[in-house]
């Protein structure tokens, strides 16, 4: 094994000794960051993420439990740890193995940043969150996000998360368009997903 | 199992094949078209898209001319994040890294969510030969296992087929790979996709090892990434309790912040999405959430050998978007297979020869001349890549390399230009004889109502061969100056 990293190595310093002569810059222009922001990024996020046939809803913090319950109904839902809202109708992550949470219908978690300019929200999997594995297995997933973990755009969002946590970006539902390029909503991750917006 | 690239023709013989394909080419025209509207409405929406193109060139030759530092950086933040690194010289020596894998933990399959580089290294077969069978779970990559076929497009690489043949497949080959196909069922594509959903998630909830390949890995903190939009991915780099990476050398960026390029530039580019529905980053081993072990496989396998061409070096920028492909007027109507490898259209044609080296295959050699460098991959490509420069350079190093043979058709034709245009006699011996031609022709040309030429005879003929030509005018300018003083 060290012996492929050896000459791997080898071979990168061979192929670049010609050019080291050559100015190798390492500044890097940001120019790029230099945008103006949205006037109003809450409405924008929720355009974008209507965009991507996913169901947003603006709420109230006093109507966040009422409007879960409507989303969940008769439903069996699982919940994180940390989930700041009671549901009668969901059972606490208890590390519940993948064909145990195939059985589940929905799954409500909060959320760490959203982007207005992309329709995005970002999960970094913390208490209120939850496993990666509860976002996904479950076909419904209800994510609910505050207007002040909406940001701007990507790079708003990069400067916030923290690399170390494993992320998982949602753009709506899951999609594909394999097939004669027709969109179809829903393949392997959830087929529906509601974001509740609590202002 | 999916068919392999090994032994396809020359492009020239490959395209005559695939233009005589209706399907192919309808299939291809629509989806090139359809992908280039989206992905131009996207981008005109980004005011600064020419600074983030300029950037994301920037960042990828940074970590290219210190790649040897980026490598042993990542190599650290991956071992610190508690992942085993592996390095493979080709892709003999990754498949047995995988292979090797799989067979400490006993297991007879694994799942994998679709990656270039395992395609390019030939993993599925080299997994088969030693009794692991390898389960691809993009719905296009699906259709083209199941259907024992070749890809045809780096993003969509079952474009070529319709509706009805891929519920064929399904209700054909599924049963024999696990679950069947639900009876009756129809062609319409959520059907499909559902079918897929349900032989597929069998596979995820019982597979203990997956492979992946990643679209970044950043340096400073070990951080690999995943693109993608069936949440296939997610099931992957989630689910299982192993967890493999093959991972390109060139797939490094220096840290995370740059990743705010790629991820505006990449969906735009390549779905022409503004985001794509789901991107998964991970460092290492998370403790209770996802994989237990995990393993990132960083591969040469021709990289290191496109890094010594000064000229060449920019494609290994290249973020696997297939704009240029949508783009091209070639790929468009010849589509990928054509291209005999798993990297097609106008990136394939100057990533293969850079990666193999050129002088060494036929099929190889000619990927350069697939193009009519008119530039449109260069306009699109998001981190810059200008290809028709590159592939000119490669022309050049193809012809250097065949240097010593006999002439080909072209180098004779040139060979034939010199004689003409070096003096003035034998430059007026050719004018007068084309000016005979035209006299000659003018008469056949009338009756055929030919505007072109589709036969030439001799030196020039190969030449001809995939061109028209315009018809012979009827006299010389020289003969026409002489006659009419420049009056008419």
């Amino acid at each position: 094994m060290s012996a492929a990293r050896d000459e791997i190595l080898g071979r990168v310093r061979a192929a670049l000794a010609p050019s080291a002569k050559t100015e190798r810059s390492r500044v890097i222009s940001r120019s790029y960051r230099d945008v103006t922001a949205p006037a109003d990024p809450v409405s924008l996020f929720v355009e974008r993420v209507a965009d991507y046939q996913a169901t947003v809803r603006l709420v109230s913090a006093a109507g966040v439990a009422d409007a879960i319950a409507a989303e969940t109904e008769g439903m069996h839902c699982i919940v994180p740890v940390d989930l700041p809202w009671d549901l009668s109708n969901a059972e606490i992550d208890d590390f519940q193995s993948n064909d145990e949470l195939d059985t589940f219908d929905a799954v409500v978690t909060g959320a760490q940043v959203g982007i207005a300019e992309t329709g995005t929200i970002v999960l970094d999997h913390q208490g209120d969150q939850g496993r990666r594995a509860i976002t996904l297995v479950p076909d419904r997933h209800i994510c609910i996000i505050r207007t002040d973990q909406i940001v701007a755009g990507v790079p708003e969002a990069i400067a916030e998360l923290n690399p170390q946590r494993a992320q998982t970006w949602i753009s709506g539902p899951s999609a594909t368009s394999d097939i004669e390029l027709t969109r179809v909503e829903g393949v392997h991750g959830p087929r529906r997903l509601v974001v509740l917006v609590v202002y | 199992m999916s068919g392999t690239f090994v032994g396809m023709p020359a492009f020239p013989s490959a395209a005559r094949e695939a233009l005589q394909d209706d399907q192919l080419r309808r299939n291809l025209a629509n989806a090139t078209g359809v992908i280039r509207t989206k992905r131009a409405e996207v981008v005109d929406e980004v005011d600064n898209w020419e600074e983030l193109r300029v950037a994301g060139a920037a960042i990828k030759d940074e970590v290219l001319l210190h790649l040897d530092e980026y490598l042993i950086e990542l190599e650290a933040s991956l071992t610190a994040a508690g992942a085993a690194v592996h390095w493979a010289r080709d892709a003999d020596e990754a498949c047995q890294i995988v292979g090797d894998i799989a067979a400490d933990h006993e297991v007879d399959e694994v799942v994998k969510v679709k990656s270039m580089a395992t395609q390019e290294i030939g993993l599925n077969e080299r997994l088969a030969q030693r009794g692991i069978s390898a389960w691809e779970t993009d719905l296009a990559e699906l259709i083209v296992q199941l259907g024992d076929d070749l890809p045809s497009h780096i993003l969509v690489p079952a474009i070529h087929r319709n509706r009805d043949e891929i519920r064929d497949i399904f209700v054909e080959s599924m049963a024999s790979a696990g679950k069947p196909a639900p009876d009756g069922l129809t062609n319409d594509p959520a059907a499909l996709a559902n079918a897929s959903r349900l032989h597929l998630r069998e596979k995820f909830m019982r597979a203990k090892m997956a492979v992946s390949g990643a679209n970044f890995a950043v340096a400073d903190t070990g951080t690999l990434v995943v693109v993608e939009s069936e949440g296939n991915g997610r099931m992957c780099l989630t689910l299982p309790e192993v967890l493999v990476s093959v991972v390109g050398i060139e797939k490094i960026v220096p840290s995370w912040e740059d990743l705010d390029v790629f991820l505006q530039t990449l969906p735009r580019s390549s779905t022409g999405e503004r985001m794509n529905p789901y991107t998964s980053t991970w460092s290492g081993v998370n403790d209770a959430d996802g994989p237990q072990e995990v393993h990132v496989v960083l591969l040469d396998n021709g990289r290191t050998r496109a890094l010594a061409d000064e000229v060449g070096r920019q494609a290994l920028r290249c973020i696997r978007c297939s704009a240029c492909l949508n783009a091209c007027p070639v790929y468009e109507r010849t589509g990928g297979k054509a291209y005999g490898s798993v990297y097609p259209g106008p990136i394939g044609a100057i990533l293969n020869p850079l990666m193999k080296g050129v002088g060494v295959d036929e099929q190889t050699d000619s990927l350069p001349y697939a193009s009519s460098l008119c530039g449109a991959c260069y306009d699109v490509c998001p981190v810059a890549i200008d290809i028709p420069s590159v592939l000119v350079e490669l022309r050049t190093q193809v012809v250097d390399s065949h240097r010593g043979g006999a002439p080909d058709a072209f180098g004779a034709a040139m060979a034939g230009a010199a004689v003409s245009f070096g003096s003035p006699l034998p430059w007026k011996t050719v004018v007068l004889a084309t000016g005979w031609a035209g006299r000659l022709s003018g008469p056949l040309a009338g009756r055929v109502r030919s505007s072109a030429l589709k036969n030439v005879p001799g030196a020039a003929g190969a030449w001809a061969g995939a061109r028209d030509i315009p018809a012979l005018p009827k006299e010389s300018f020289r003969a026409w100056m002489k006659r009419t003083g420049g009056q008419e």
